[in-house]
């Protein structure tokens, strides 16, 4: 309990243990945790970063999606609208084919009735001529005859 | 029972009485342990023998238990700090590192709560004194005979005086509080001028800005300033020495019942186990404590006084 040179060597102790502690422990330690504070922010931040760049592309990514969506939708809808555009314009055709075909077929029935009628006036005038001379059973002038047989044909 | 209180009196003080090493004067009469006396014929340089001898030698003399120990923990201390500070990484820090870096942010924590100037020097200063008081103090909490019967043994002499808490002798807490009574002063004058530091001194709490009144109002101030400053060490150390020495008082109390009987033995370590459960708390507090007041000094001595 005396008071003696100890407590001056506890003084210098003191000093000793504390500039070395000022010199060689804190700065070394100090550093090392600021640094890792420093790497932890970045880690963080970085990380955020990552989060919202995610995000956009997500999004993006959605969006893209939808646009394509939309694409093939309107592709889809032009290919049905020109199916039945197609089917329309066949079906036209094939009306108007028909037509034709049709009239045609009606032309040359009718101009097969009309070379008929005409063979079939020829063959009465010529019946007729027959006839009248059998019933006549003279010489007629044929050719007198025959203008009037033909005016009476033509009214036929 | 008077040879009983007898040798309870000789085992307390045995244990409140540092390994002293100092001068004793030519003339000096040494009684030793058959009672006889030798007079020395030149001053001699020794270990004291008993406490009489150690209050002989006056101021020249050297508690070596107490340099010894608080030497070794603060050795320990800076080899075990530096050797973590050196291996240190910036990834993830592992067992050892992790709790070094614990430490070392609640003391840098601490200081920057309290201390808002700019030296580099409080923070590891701090950290030292917590550490370094902690683990001085913590040596009240190895049972009190361990260390002192080992080194009766390894020295041979039954009789030498060892004591393992450094705290427990005023000169060390002492010591410590006037090398922060050295920077406190060193700062103050350092940051405001030696007129600034004198002024502080004297011109305060007192002050009416006329100087034929400030004339009367110096000496009082003076007195009163030079008062609180040298307070500071004093209560500083004291209140470290005090506490621990009262704890090391008690479980020197309760080292006594375990030589009176089995059932006071087994009650002994009962109360011994639970003063050491709380003494973790008053360990660590003084710790903090200490360092906590050195910084609010270092702050007060950085502190200009723009109060008034």
């Amino acid at each position: 309990m005396n008071i003696n040179l100890t407590l001056i060597g506890q003084s210098i102790t003191f000093f000793v243990f504390v500039a070395f502690c000022w010199k060689y422990v804190w700065p070394a330690l100090i550093s090392v945790m600021e640094e890792r504070e420093q790497k932890i922010a970045a880690g963080l931040e970085a990380a955020e970063r990552a989060d919202k760049d995610l995000e956009l592309a997500q999004k993006k990514a959605t969006e893209q999606l939808r646009e394509a969506k939309e694409q093939a939708a309107a592709i889809v809808e032009q290919a049905n609208k020109r199916a039945t555009q197609l089917i329309d314009e066949a079906k036209e055709q094939a009306v108007a084919e028909a037509d034709r075909v049709k009239a045609a077929a009606e032309a040359e029935v009718e101009q097969m009735t009309n070379r008929a009628k005409e063979e079939l006036r020829g063959k009465v005038a010529a019946l007729a001529l027959a006839g009248a001379s059998q019933v006549l059973q003279a010489n007629i002038d044929e050719a007198a005859n025959a203008e009037l047989v033909n005016k009476l044909a033509a009214e036929l | 029972m008077a040879s009983e209180a007898q040798t309870s009196t000789s085992y307390i003080q045995h244990h409140l009485q540092n390994m002293t090493y100092g001068k004793l004067p030519a003339g000096y009469e040494r009684v030793d342990a058959e009672g006889k006396i030798h007079v020395l014929e030149h001053d001699t340089w020794t270990l004291a023998h008993s406490s009489q001898e150690a209050a002989d030698m006056g101021f020249m003399a050297l508690h070596l238990d107490t340099l010894g120990w608080s030497i070794f923990l603060g050795a320990l201390f800076c080899f075990f700090f530096a050797r973590v500070a050196k291996k240190a990484t910036v990834g993830k820090p592992t067992g050892v590192q992790s709790f070094v870096e614990l430490v070392v942010s609640f003391v840098d924590n601490t200081v920057k709560d309290i201390f808002h100037h700019k030296n580099r020097m409080i923070a590891p200063m701090g950290l030292t004194i917590f550490c370094w008081v902690f683990l001085m103090n913590l040596m009240d909490l190895v049972p009190i005979d361990w260390l002192p019967l080992a080194a009766a043994k390894i020295s041979g002499d039954d009789h030498l005086f060892f004591k393992v808490v450094p705290t427990t002798d005023p000169n060390a807490t002492l010591g410590m509080a006037i090398s922060v009574f050295v920077l406190m002063v060193f700062f103050s004058i350092k940051q405001k001028g030696l007129v600034g530091f004198i002024k502080e001194l004297t011109l305060h709490p007192f002050h009416s800005g006329k100087w034929f009144v400030d004339i009367f109002l110096i000496p009082i101030n003076f007195i009163l300033e030079t008062v609180s400053l040298i307070a500071k060490p004093i209560s500083l150390g004291l209140r470290l020495f005090g506490n621990l020495y009262a704890g090391e008082m008690i479980f020197i109390l309760i080292a006594l019942m375990f030589s009176a009987g089995l059932f006071l033995g087994i009650f002994g370590g009962v109360l011994q186990w639970g003063w050491a459960v709380f003494h973790i708390l008053v360990i660590t507090l003084q710790a903090f404590v200490f360092m906590v007041l050195t910084t609010v000094y270092m702050a007060m001595a950085h502190d200009h006084g723009d109060e008034h």
